[in-house]
């Protein structure tokens, strides 16, 4: 475990962080604008002193630094960009060849930062603060300045980079489904404080704190392809099927299944004259507020959780209480595709 | 009296003058692009003294702080065994005073100008702050340093007035070619004024074009 104790004021924000973070895995930093996450990485790579701080220069802490936005240095072409810290790394522990196939910027090694697309530059400044062979990787939402379509492409990519590199990294974002996606394990803040720190599963199924409610309330199972049929893949999450749209039976693997809150509802009897496809038998386990409409319901589906966002006035109207057994309704399920092999250009 | 004395001594000086701001500038020129420190309007105003300062003020003062009873001069005469004014290293220190500001100011825009982020992004990549400002600042700042040499040098070539307080007028060691054109004027030699004038002139036109069409084609980059 690594521990990350930090503390400091500025102006009227105070920051006070102490937590234990695991050294392998993703570990994902959620919580609001402003809830201190870009503050805390940046006194972890040192950019920033703080109290219980270690006062250690920047430049003598091993850890690669991700912005938001990818600052490369302009004077010089992508491959001095990328080899700049692996130049003045104590160890050359990571393969650089390894890091430019992973990150498909071998074609771009003699180019200009400026000739670069923002999802370009993102990949080139990963792959330099790889390279420095860093104990431990942050990444302040390096996602956040690009638009949909270049997140889509890269996501993959960091896919790749958690399964081929095992280096720690945490990784911060106020998008939800981008550390479901990602993460193992989590860290919420707000105003500065942690309010919830563990497993990333579990903490999305139990953990009653409302950053990770409304709209981010949701939970992320397992699933291992199965079957295709209709342009749809089966997924058995090892409680029951369930379907999504798109084709996955190549992969061998069990992908992660994100099912947020809002897309689920509840009913007593199963109906059979509906169009959501996937009605999963159930028990609620457990009701918390969420806002004054709505609550959150935990069902139980054998050995794994789903959440439910429904209004008070359905609870009220079904009698809905703690052991009851229901239908869960689906109506979409997000899967994480692996990354191809063919988009990564080798 | 040889044409090429007193050009040979200004470019002499300009270049040895140049030189010593580069190096002496680029770190008060870092401290203030950088620092919060409230001592900064105090600093920058020092600094930016003699572009407001008549020539003959400073070199009034110059004068007295360079002279065998000055706190500068005596040392020098105690270290060297002769004094600093009207010698040539005396001009050297006081062009160096007089265009601080001209150094100064085109290195700390650039130096402003730079996003942070990069400095940032050096440190956390192993780079230790000397070796980020020569590997990433230095590079990137090319500009400012050209123009302050460029002005620095054409400054120094053009002074007058602190040269003829502190240096006076000894052919081949003050004679600049500023007061050498004075003297020729003052004696009547129009001939001999225009020779040196034209050289001047001609220089400060192809220098400054100079700066101008490398400026265009870097922006143009």
């Amino acid at each position: 475990m690594i521990r990350v104790r930090h503390a400091l004021a500025k102006g009227a924000f105070r920051l006070d962080v102490d937590v234990e973070v695991p050294d392998t895995g993703v570990t994902g930093v959620f919580g609001p604008s402003g809830s201190g996450k870009t503050t805390l990485l940046r006194c972890i790579a040192g950019l920033e002193r703080s109290a219980h701080d270690s006062g250690l220069p920047a430049h003598r802490r091993n850890v690669g630094y991700v912005f938001q936005r990818p600052a490369l240095f302009p004077h010089l072409d992508v491959e001095a960009n990328i080899r700049y810290g692996a130049r003045r790394a104590a160890s050359a522990r990571v393969d650089a060849d390894q890091v430019i196939d992973i990150l498909g910027i071998g074609e771009l090694l003699d180019r200009r930062p400026g000739t670069l697309s923002g999802g370009q530059a993102q990949r080139v400044a990963i792959a330099a603060a790889l390279l420095r062979s860093p104990d431990l990787v942050l990444m302040d939402e390096p996602l956040a300045s690009l638009d949909q379509a270049r997140k889509d492409e890269l996501l993959p990519y960091f896919d790749r980079l958690r399964e081929e590199l095992s280096i720690p990294v945490i990784y911060v974002s106020h998008e939800i489904d981008e550390i479901s996606r990602l993460c193992d394990h989590l860290v919420v803040l707000d105003d500065g404080k942690v309010v919830a720190a563990g497993s990333l599963f579990d903490l999305l199924a139990f953990a009653d704190v409302p950053q990770l409610g409304g709209g981010n309330a949701g939970v992320v199972l397992w699933g291992k392809p199965v079957d295709t049929e209709d342009g749809l893949t089966c997924f058995d999450f090892g409680d029951g099927d369930i379907w999504a749209p798109g084709d996955f039976t190549g992969e061998s693997v069990a992908l992660r299944l994100r099912i947020a809150a809002n897309d689920v509802s509840i009913c007593r009897e199963r109906s059979s004259e509906t169009t959501i496809l996937n009605v999963l038998r159930a028990t609620v386990e457990h009701v918390r507020d969420d806002d004054d409409a709505t609550v959150i319901v935990r069902l139980r589906l054998g050995n794994q959780k789903l959440l439910a966002r429904v209004t008070r006035r359905s609870v009220k109207r079904l009698v809905l209480k703690e052991g009851d057994r229901v239908f869960a309704q689906v109506k979409s399920v997000t899967v994480r595709r692996q990354a191809p092999t063919a988009l990564l250009g080798r | 009296m040889n044409l090429f004395d007193p050009l040979w001594l200004s470019a002499k000086l300009a270049f040895v003058t140049t030189l010593i701001l580069i190096v002496v500038g680029t770190p008060i020129a870092w401290w203030l692009s950088q620092t919060p420190s409230r001592w900064k309007p105090i600093v920058q105003a020092v600094v930016a003294m003699p572009i407001v300062l008549p020539p003959t003020v400073l070199g009034f003062y110059l004068l007295i702080l360079l002279g065998p009873g000055g706190a500068v001069g005596s040392w020098w005469v105690s270290l060297t065994g002769s004094a600093l004014t009207f010698s040539f290293a005396g001009l050297v220190i006081a062009s160096c005073i007089y265009s601080l500001p001209f150094a100064v100011q085109p290195m700390q825009n650039a130096f402003a100008a730079l996003p942070r982020t990069l400095l940032e992004r050096a440190w956390t990549l192993g780079a230790t702050r000397v070796d980020a400002f020569f590997s990433i600042v230095v590079p990137m700042s090319v500009r400012g340093f050209v123009s302050a040499m460029v002005l620095a040098f054409a400054h120094t070539l053009g002074e007058f007035g602190v040269v003829l307080m502190v240096g006076g007028n000894i052919p081949g060691e003050t004679r600049v070619v500023s007061i050498s054109i004075y003297d020729h004027v003052e004696s009547l030699n129009y001939a001999a004024a225009h020779r040196m004038s034209l050289v001047l002139l001609a220089f400060a036109f192809v220098v400054l074009l100079a700066m101008f069409l490398v400026d265009r084609r870097w922006s143009r980059r």
